[in-house]
C-alpha cells in the first residue's frame, strides 16, 4: 500500500495544477515511454480543457518528466508506470522534457502537447 | 600590487576583451591594495567531444592554456567551472578523458587550480570519477580575505544540490561575517534562467535564500556556454564562455543545441575570463575570446 500511495502523489500534484475535481469525468489515459533520448510519443494532441492521465514508463533510466510552464515534475521509475494528471490549458504548445541528466542526447529529450481549441 | 593591477588592465586592452565591472559589491570600504588579486575562470571544456560544432576540438584548450600562460602577471589561481570532459556512458572512457584533460592542462604555469564538476563529468556516476581525479565536488577556501565556496549542482542527475550539501552550506555560511566578500562557484545557474532548457538548479532558491544575509555575494558559473550577467536581489551571477562550442542565447531557440562553427570567424563565442578582485570593493571581469592565431 505504501508503494501505491507514493505512485499516486504525482497524480495529486498534477490535479492541483490542473484544477481537476472529483466531480469531473474520468480522464483519458495516455501512455508514454521514456527511453534515452526520446519520449514516445513526442507530440501529443489534446483539446483545451481536456483532462488526461499520463502513464509514463521509463524503459532504461530514471528519467524525469518536467512541465516547465507549470513548474511540476516527477521522477520516472524504470519498468513502472508513473501517473501524472493534467488538464490542458488554452490552445498552443505545452512543452515537457526529461530533467534528469541521462547522457549525451539528454538536451534533446523532450516533447510537447499540441493543444487545439475545444 | 599596483604593478599587478596595471599589467592586468594592460592585458585587457591588448587582449581585446571587454572590461565589465561587476559587483562583489556594495562594499564601500577600500582596504589595503595588498588585498587585490585576480584569478582566471575557464569552463565547459568538454574534452572528448567530437563533432562539427568545433572542428578543432583538441586544439582549442591548448590555445586557452597558452593564452593564460602568456598573461603578463600570472593569476593567483585558476578555476575550472565544470564540464571538464564530455559525457560518456563508459566509465573507463570517462576516466581516460579526465586523465587526458589533466595532461592537456599540465603546461599551465599556475599550479593552484580549483576544479568543479559539470553534469557531463559527474551526473552518470554521482561524481565518482571526478572525485577520483579532482577531489571533493564541493568545498570552501579563502584567498586574501575573500571567501570562496564551490557548489556541486550536477552530481545529482536531477540538478539538485541536495539536503546534505545545503546543510553543509548553511553551516559554512554561519562561520562567516555577513559583511565579508563571498564568491560562489558553481556549474549550473543557481537561479531559474531557462527551466525549459534545464538551465537552472532545482533547489537553487534554497541556496540563494541562505546567501541573502551575506551582503557581498558574486556567483561565477558555466553550463550555458556564453557570457551572461544577472542579478537576484543583491547577488550578481556571471556565466562564462565555453572552450568547445557556444550555445544559443537564453530562450531564443527550441533547444539549446550547439551553434554551428563559422569558418569565417573560427572560435567565435569561445573564450575564458580574468576576474580581478579588489578586496572589499568590486570584481572586474575581462573576457578573453579565443583567437584563431592565438
Amino acid at each position: 500500500m505504501t508503494m501505491k500511495r507514493r505512485t499516486v502523489l504525482p497524480l495529486v500534484a498534477g490535479l492541483m495544477v490542473a484544477g481537476l475535481t472529483r466531480a469531473q469525468p474520468a480522464p483519458r489515459v495516455i501512455e508514454l515511454t521514456a527511453q534515452r533520448f526520446r519520449f514516445t510519443p513526442r507530440v501529443i494532441p489534446l483539446k483545451a480543457g481536456e483532462h488526461v492521465l499520463l502513464k509514463i514508463t521509463a524503459l532504461d533510466f530514471p528519467h524525469g518528466f518536467f512541465l516547465p510552464d507549470f513548474d511540476k515534475r516527477v521522477d520516472l521509475m524504470p519498468g513502472r508506470a508513473v501517473e501524472f494528471a493534467l488538464t490542458a490549458p488554452g490552445p498552443g504548445k505545452l512543452h515537457f522534457l526529461c530533467d534528469n541528466f541521462c547522457g549525451e542526447g539528454h538536451e534533446g529529450m523532450d516533447g510537447y502537447f499540441e493543444i487545439a481549441k475545444a | 600590487m599596483t604593478l599587478q593591477r596595471r599589467d592586468f588592465l594592460q592585458l585587457a586592452a591588448l587582449g581585446g576583451g571587454a572590461i565589465s565591472v561587476a559587483g562583489l559589491a556594495g562594499c564601500a570600504t577600500r582596504p589595503t591594495p595588498a588585498d587585490e588579486f585576480y584569478f582566471v575562470q575557464l569552463s565547459d571544456i568538454h574534452w572528448g567531444f567530437n563533432g562539427p560544432p568545433n572542428p578543432d576540438a583538441r586544439g582549442t584548450l591548448p590555445k586557452a592554456v597558452a593564452a593564460v600562460n602568456a598573461l603578463p602577471t600570472p593569476p593567483d589561481f585558476i578555476v575550472f567551472t565544470g564540464d571538464l570532459t564530455h559525457t560518456t556512458d563508459d566509465p573507463v572512457e570517462r576516466r581516460r578523458r579526465m586523465a587526458e584533460f589533466k595532461t592537456m592542462i599540465e603546461p599551465l604555469k599556475v599550479k593552484t587550480i580549483r576544479f568543479l564538476p559539470g553534469e557531463h563529468d559527474a551526473s552518470l556516476d554521482r561524481g565518482a570519477a571526478f572525485h577520483e581525479n579532482f577531489g571533493d565536488t564541493y568545498y570552501r577556501f579563502e584567498h586574501k580575505g575573500v571567501h570562496f565556496i564551490a557548489l556541486d549542482n550536477v552530481s545529482d542527475k536531477g540538478t539538485t544540490l541536495g539536503a546534505e550539501q545545503l546543510a553543509w552550506l548553511k553551516t559554512e555560511l554561519a562561520t562567516l561575517d555577513p559583511k565579508a566578500p563571498l564568491v560562489i562557484l558553481a556549474h549550473r545557474p543557481l537561479f531559474p534562467l531557462v527551466p525549459k532548457w534545464d538551465w537552472h538548479t532545482r533547489d537553487g532558491a534554497q541556496a540563494l535564500e541562505l546567501l541573502m544575509p551575506h551582503e557581498h555575494v558574486t556567483v561565477f558559473y558555466g553550463h550555458i556556454h556564453q557570457e551572461h550577467h544577472f542579478q537576484t536581489g543583491h547577488i550578481a551571477h556571471h556565466s562564462a564562455r565555453s572552450l568547445m562550442f557556444p550555445l544559443p542565447a537564453p530562450g531564443t531557440a527550441e533547444k539549446p543545441t550547439p551553434l554551428p562553427w563559422d569558418a569565417a570567424a573560427p572560435y567565435r563565442g569561445l573564450g575564458w575570463r580574468g576576474i580581478e578582485i579588489e578586496h572589499g570593493d568590486k570584481a572586474s571581469l575581462t573576457e578573453h575570446p579565443i583567437g584563431a592565431q592565438a
